[in-house]
């Protein structure tokens, strides 16, 4: 006999900017039953994160309940007084964030925060809820589980963190746990085995649990059922299996169907072609310790090779060393068969112009007092000398090829521009030089998967058009699967595979490769249950042991 | 922990360093003011060969940098000199019993310490609580009453403080002394007494900067994601502030309230003067009027150590406070 758990009615929640309330979420009903796990899913500004906040009674500053009602076990936590929530959060729902490395406090141990609810909320006694910890991590499956909670949280790594914190919203043994999109921030490799030791703990006390993310494939293993929302409202609820086969909505349908984009295969290089750009076993170092070993990879004329590899591994280091910020301590850069000087001071302008860098945060990479205008103009000026109205024009091409209305957007500041379009004037302050070459890091990963796709789409036709050379750092196989022609795999700083990206999603893989190849999730709810079993629990320990 | 240690050191020889600039400085600026000791004793009248005398007398007559590494030389062995006023010099018969500068200055130095640390006492930990208080219930009307009382009090003249402390506990409600004339030898509770008013009118003049800092420090963190996931753990609003804000908001703290300790050392002469406390600071002014330039040395030299000093121990607890640095990976 299943019982209700949580009733939300017609919930509303505004939030203010410039003084002014404007609607987040404009109604959304959602039941959730005992022991129950509902997935949340939407791309950003759906509102997946305030629902889930609001179905413990709480909402950010700057934010207010304007209408409807949460019923959790018949208290309506809209209408409870803040003693009353305060009762119920932490020992009956808690909460597990985004980035746990940011949600534990820095100045306390990991235990201390454990045991902090239970001891507040008078459910256990310090010492005894210190032991419920311990035993916490070990079912959580977390290395030397007797002693890792006396660590603070910068002595722990990112994955084990999540899982700490898991612990730490299971200590009250609350009845609903919210998780707030709890491996978005981790590697595809640690991300399973976070997921796993969720579902199985999750399982095991028979919580009910709200599971936030963008990552449809990541919910689809977690979720009994799931609710699509869009912009504040709900676009569709249904069983997991029967929204994977059959999604109702056109916009459910346009979410599954992101991942479809593939460019056409390129011909191959011909033998004997001077790459464009060529890493002769390049190693460097921040101060004294090493981070790059010998690194080798040539990218040829107009083609994109992606570089992959899970954090740490060396990706962005590269590129700063190809691009002379940080100057490689042994080996050196070829472009076009000509050796570039280390350092970028040493470089002449010509050599800059070449070698230009996207970067993945668009929010801070553009001067948030510069208009678009001045951003873009910056380096037409300071690369091709044009100023005044030839400047201007040049700009407004530019804007044209990133598909935006020049006329619309050349006096706006960042700040007016939404993700995507940001990302597109960076794409455009590059282009602005006439580079050969571009570096390309993370350029879509903080982007959802629909206005990914639209970047991904444009720099495919402006590789076309402009025959650039590309190199695509990025951790999202689907990304490399979409755009790459040569894929590189790197690990702890070296180059562990690589050659045509026909070949790379081919066995046999080097075993790293094909970690990572399956560690990226599946449209299928059984895909992390299969994946388990295949590899084995202790597998799994062993990776958590290796990242140590 | 022996990161720590190294850092400690560093600074702790950089402080070192300093003082020995600021020496340098203070003897650079001593020696810069017009006239000298032998012209102002002398006055209008004096004859050039009396001048000249007395100036060789006492030594000034030899290059800066004789005087200077003779003087420095001197500081390292503890010896401060002799003040001017006190020495026997051409016509001028002072005193058999010559008193060295650092007797003159110790019990000054004492004095004014005592105040300090008796100010200190007060005024920080009312500063902090007030700044968690302000900062848990900001923009009410108790945060704003804080800020307006403790702003308008850093922002009246120090001996304006002084006469109104004293008209309204010394004069209409004769609770406390108005005059400081501490001395040594005096029983404690006596001197505490006679110190209140001028450690009251202080805790007045630097509660206002260290209560901001706290409040806007916490308020600061107050965004974080582990302050909000301290919220949803249904944790108290003060446990919220005092456990997971204040640990944090640490650092800043300590260096004003070290700034302020600095400054209770050695600028309040104007509080010195008003209530006539024995205090480091009007024998400081005294000395400049008629050029005694060993004690104006003397107590340049205490100043700028004393702040050096306590800015260093900031620097170690807001390094002490930072976990990242206390438990290295």
């Amino acid at each position: 006999m299943t019982q209700q758990l949580l009733k939300i009615r017609g919930l509303k929640i505004e939030g203010k900017s410039d003084e002014v309330w404007s609607p987040i979420v404009n109604w959304i009903d959602l039941d959730l039953q005992k022991g129950e796990v509902l997935g949340l899913i939407g791309e950003s500004g759906a509102g997946k994160s305030t629902v889930g906040l609001a179905a413990m009674g709480f909402t950010r500053d700057g934010c207010r309940i304007s209408g409807g009602t949460v019923d959790f076990d018949g208290v309506d936590l809209v209408a409870a007084s803040a003693a009353v929530k305060r009762n119920m959060l932490g020992k009956r729902i808690a909460y597990v964030a985004q980035s746990a490395a940011a949600s534990f406090n820095p100045a306390h141990r990991l235990i201390d925060q454990h045991t902090e609810a239970p001891t507040q909320h008078k459910i256990r006694a310090n010492a005894e809820s210190e032991l419920d910890g311990m035993e916490l991590y070990r079912r959580l499956r977390l290395p030397d589980p007797e002693n890792i909670g006396f660590r603070y949280p910068h002595q722990v790594s990112g994955g084990q963190l999540q899982r700490a914190m898991t612990a730490m919203a299971m200590s009250c043994r609350p009845d609903l746990i919210i998780f707030d999109e709890p491996t978005t921030a981790l590697d595809v490799t640690t991300q399973i085995e976070v997921l796993a030791a969720i579902r199985d703990i999750v399982e095991q006390f028979d919580t009910a649990a709200i599971y936030i993310s963008h990552d449809l494939a990541v919910v689809a293993q977690m979720a009994d059922r799931i609710k699509v929302l869009l912009r504040g409202d709900e676009v569709e609820e249904a069983e997991t299996r029967a929204m994977l086969s059959a999604p109702c909505e056109d916009y459910t349908k346009s979410l599954w169907a992101v991942r479809s984009f593939q460019r056409p295969a390129k011909p191959a290089i011909s033998a004997g072609a001077t790459p464009i750009v060529s890493l002769k076993k390049i190693s460097a170092a921040y101060g004294k310790s090493p981070v790059l070993f010998d690194v080798p990879f040539d990218i040829h004329a107009g083609r994109t090779v992606a570089v992959v590899g899970e954090s740490g591994s060396g990706k962005s280091t590269t590129a700063r060393s190809i691009t002379g910020l940080l100057p490689p301590s042994q080996g050196h850069v070829e472009f076009n068969g000509e050796v570039l000087p280390l350092d970028y001071r040493k470089r002449s302008k010509d050599q800059l112009r070449q070698v230009q860098m996207i970067y993945q945060m668009a929010d801070t990479a553009l001067n948030p007092r510069s208009s678009i205008g001045d951003i873009i103009g910056r380096p037409v000026q300071f690369y091709s000398g044009l100023t005044g109205i030839a400047k201007r024009k040049r700009v407004e091409e530019l804007l044209v090829q990133i598909e935006l209305e020049p006329g619309q957007y050349i006096d706006r500041l960042p700040s007016e521009l939404s993700g995507g379009q940001k990302q597109r004037i960076g794409i455009a302050r590059a282009l602005a030089a006439e580079p050969q070459f571009i570096i390309c890091d993370e350029v879509t990963s903080a982007l959802d998967q629909l206005v990914a796709e639209g970047i991904l789409k444009l720099l495919a036709q402006l590789q076309d058009d402009l025959s650039l050379s590309y190199m695509f750092i990025t951790h999202d196989l689907a990304t490399v699967r979409a755009i790459s022609d040569e894929v590189v795999v790197m690990k702890d700083g070296k180059v562990v595979e690589q050659g045509p990206k026909a070949e790379m999603f081919q066995p046999p893989h080097h075993p790293y490769t094909d970690l990572l190849l399956s560690s990226v999730p599946e449209m299928d709810p059984d895909w992390l249950t299969n994946l388990l079993n295949g590899r084995g629990v202790d597998n799994i320990g062993d990776a958590a042991v290796g990242k140590m | 922990m022996g990161s720590i240690f190294q850092i400690i050191l560093q600074r702790l020889a950089l402080g070192i360093l300093t003082l020995l600039i600021v020496s340098i400085v203070i003897f650079v600026a001593v020696n810069a003011l017009p006239g000298d000791f032998a012209q102002a004793i002398l006055g209008q009248g004096a004859t050039d060969e009396a001048v000249a005398q007395i100036r060789a007398d006492l030594g000034l007559d030899q290059n800066y940098f004789m005087r200077y590494f003779s003087w420095l030389g001197n500081v390292l062995t503890g010896d401060l000199g002799i003040s001017f006023a006190q020495m026997n010099f051409a016509s001028n018969m002072g005193g058999d019993q010559l008193v060295g500068v650092v007797e003159q200055i110790a019990p000054r130095f004492k004095a004014t310490m005592f105040l300090a640390g008796v100010t200190a006492m007060f005024a920080v930990p009312i500063s902090i609580t007030l700044g968690v208080l302000a900062a848990l219930y900001r923009n009410s009307i108790f945060d704003r009453a804080v800020n307006i009382a403790t702003l308008s009090s850093i922002s009246s003249p120090e001996f304006f403080l002084a006469y109104i402390l004293i008209l309204v506990l010394a004069v209409l409600n004769p609770i406390f002394p108005s005059l400081s004339n501490v001395y040594e030898g005096m029983a404690l509770g006596e001197k505490l007494n006679r110190t209140m008013l001028p450690a009251l009118t202080l805790t007045l003049v630097v509660t206002a900067h260290m209560m901001r800092m706290t409040r806007a420090a916490i308020i600061n963190l107050l965004a974080s994601p582990y302050i909000e996931m301290a919220r949803l753990k249904g944790i108290s609003p003060m446990r919220v502030i005092v456990r997971h804000a204040l640990p944090n908001a640490l650092a800043p703290i300590i260096n004003v309230i070290a700034l302020n300790l600095a400054y209770l050392i050695t600028g309040v002469v104007v509080v010195e003067v008003v209530f006539v406390y024995p205090g480091i600071g009007q024998l400081f002014v005294d000395s400049v009027k008629i050029r005694d330039i060993p004690v104006v040395q003397a107590c340049c030299l205490i100043f700028a150590a004393a702040y050096i000093l306590l800015n260093l121990m900031a620097d170690i607890l807001s390094i002490l406070s930072n976990p990242r640095l206390r438990h290295p990976k």
